[in-house]
């Protein structure tokens, strides 16, 4: 009871309920009509697609538990799920120890440097995502960039499979995500008082010590936030995984694509299309619950 | 060794940590940036497939991109759909943010996630869900049913551009304007359309690019009759690769970095004004 009291007078007081201006109608404000348009555009376009969609999981050709079924019995398809889940997580992972040291190199900078240096991280962020994977595609491929220089220098007698595997992928993916990772990092380190470093070091802590005792912890947010929206991006990625990737570890995106487009499997497409979204949702909740939604841009 | 000299050591020792983590952030921008410029000399070969260091100098798959008709249609299709996606996502993402800021209902914060679901949703789902409802109503190779979807997936980028200029944005100015006699929409049009047109040229050139670049949902609807740039792209690219996509893809990354540079200078130009 005293807990809801407290709640009660805390709202209360917040900002937003003091009736400043607002003995009137304020002028300033705006209705909530001025959201109709984009919601029923939205609902439409949107909304009743998917979920016509993605009701055909229960009812193609009739109501059925079936492609729900078939889905967990056939290990094939755990399988895709299982290699999604860690080719995503070994992005994420790769982002962060290729992000930080750029963040924290940003952070650093004055100004001036920071806007210059930043055009580099956000130019691979602008350039079309399939402008980057052809890139990938002209560098690993066998007759690439790679291989040419490798056996030019007498490294290797042969070229080597470089393109259409794990590795193919994983390289492309971690080199499209880490822009959103250093974003996601850089937003937090540039608030991090760097006076508590320095008391640090003055106080008898080495420079390295200082930073790994007091700049990472401070910094651990960013980590959090921005190793989240590397792995949900990295969960539906599709065009990476198509082009790069191999028939070996194939990730869900490609294998809806393969399902509607080549089998016409469209109830089973949806079941396997259900699961992705659950796991994308599941994970977005974990970050709405921790951090500003308005970051995902 | 006496204080000075251990001062030293721990000098030259951090300067070359210093030297070590510079040279460490070096590798890691060639890594995010050298792959995009690789295509460029590559689409200045003279030689009949795609090889590295390029052989010669000649412009023939520049030449092969603006001989085809198949090339410039897409591209004239691609810009097409790119500009109606602009114009409707900017439009419907301008009201749907006054809203969201200056609107005094429950459930804020949920409607402004359920605009930018688009934005995290998995975009093979969102492509096969319109793919499935657009067939049967006869929208697919067309450029309205991609504009359609096209706005759904730009939208969350409008709406995450104006609502942040709305934010940060000094509310007396409208009422000054308001107690001075001006009425309401005269006060949108004189002053909150000028303040906030920062935060709307940068979303709607999110939008623009947003369409420009989409692959996925224009591989499912854009049939052959309505290709899009990218989809074209797609296609060269799955089936064989043509080596006249290296001269799209150049021409893309110069487009797109003007683009950005743009919207950078514009960015700066915008926070210094207000300081």
């Amino acid at each position: 009871m005293r807990s809801e009291g407290e709640a009660g007078r805390a709202s209360e007081g917040s900002p937003e309920d003091v009736p400043l201006m607002k003995t009137s109608k304020d002028p300033t404000e705006f209705s909530w009509y001025f959201l109709l348009p984009c919601m029923i555009f939205l609902g439409l376009v949107f909304v009743y697609p998917i979920s016509f969609f993605l009701l055909r999981t229960f009812f193609d050709p009739h109501p059925s538990l079936m492609h729900v079924r078939h889905l967990f019995a056939d290990p094939v398809f755990l399988k895709v799920y299982w290699i999604t889940f860690k080719i995503s997580f070994i992005v994420t992972f790769i982002c962060l120890l290729l992000g930080y040291p750029i963040a924290y190199l940003l952070s650093e900078v004055s100004d001036r440097t920071r806007n210059l240096l930043l055009i580099l991280v956000l130019i691979p962020f602008w350039t079309s995502l399939l402008v980057r994977n052809y890139a990938w595609m002209v560098l690993l491929g066998r007759r690439g960039v790679f291989n040419n220089l490798l056996v030019q220098m007498g490294i290797v007698d042969a070229p080597l499979t470089l393109l259409h595997n794990t590795f193919a992928v994983t390289v492309g993916m971690a080199q499209m995500m880490t822009p959103f990772m250093v974003l996601a990092l850089l937003s937090v380190m540039k608030g991090i008082d760097r006076g508590l470093v320095r008391v640090a070091e003055s106080l008898g802590a080495n420079p390295f010590e200082a930073f790994l005792r007091i700049f990472v912890p401070l910094s651990l947010p960013g980590v959090g936030s921005g190793c989240l929206l590397v792995f949900i991006y990295s969960l539906g990625f599709f065009i990476t995984p198509a082009l790069l990737g191999g028939r070996k570890d194939v990730m869900i995106s490609v294998v809806i694509e393969e399902q509607v487009s080549t089998l016409l499997n469209w109830g089973f497409a949806s079941a396997l299309s259900l699961m992705l979204l659950v796991a994308t949702l599941v994970f977005f909740l974990v970050y709405s619950r921790f951090f500003k939604i308005e970051q995902i841009g | 060794m006496d204080l000075l000299s251990i001062d030293r050591f721990e000098e030259s020792r951090t300067s070359l940590g210093k030297y070590f983590f510079y040279s460490l952030c070096a590798l890691i921008f060639v890594y995010l940036v050298i792959p995009i410029f690789v295509i460029i000399p590559i689409s200045f070969s003279s030689a009949k497939y795609l090889q590295f260091p390029p052989q010669g100098f000649s412009l023939q798959w520049y030449a092969d991109y603006f001989g085809s008709r198949t090339w410039i249609s897409a591209t004239l299709v691609s810009l097409q759909v790119a500009i109606l996606t602009m114009i409707i996502a900017t439009i419907l993402g301008i009201l749907a943010s006054l809203a969201l800021v200056r609107g005094s209902f429950k459930g804020k914060k949920l409607l402004f996630g359920f605009i930018l679901s688009p934005m995290v949703i998995p975009v093979i789902i969102t492509a096969v869900g319109i793919y499935y409802v657009f067939a049967k109503i006869h929208l697919i190779g067309n450029v309205i049913g991609l504009v359609l979807a096209h706005t759904v997936l730009a939208l969350p980028f409008v709406v995450v551009n104006v609502t942040a200029t709305l934010q940060g944005f000094d509310i007396t100015l409208e009422r000054a304007a308001l107690s001075l006699g001006a009425n309401r929409l005269v006060t949108f049009i004189k002053v909150t359309f000028p303040l906030l047109r920062p935060g709307i040229i940068s979303g709607a050139l999110f939008a623009f690019i947003t369409s420009f670049d989409e692959v996925v949902v224009a591989i499912f609807i854009a049939g052959s009759r309505a290709a899009t740039l990218p989809k074209q792209m797609w296609d060269g690219i799955r089936i064989a690769i043509n080596p006249t996509i290296s001269a799209v893809a150049s021409l893309l990354i110069v487009f797109s970095i003007l683009l950005l540079l743009f919207i950078e200078i514009l960015r700066r130009r915008f926070t210094k004004w207000r300081g």
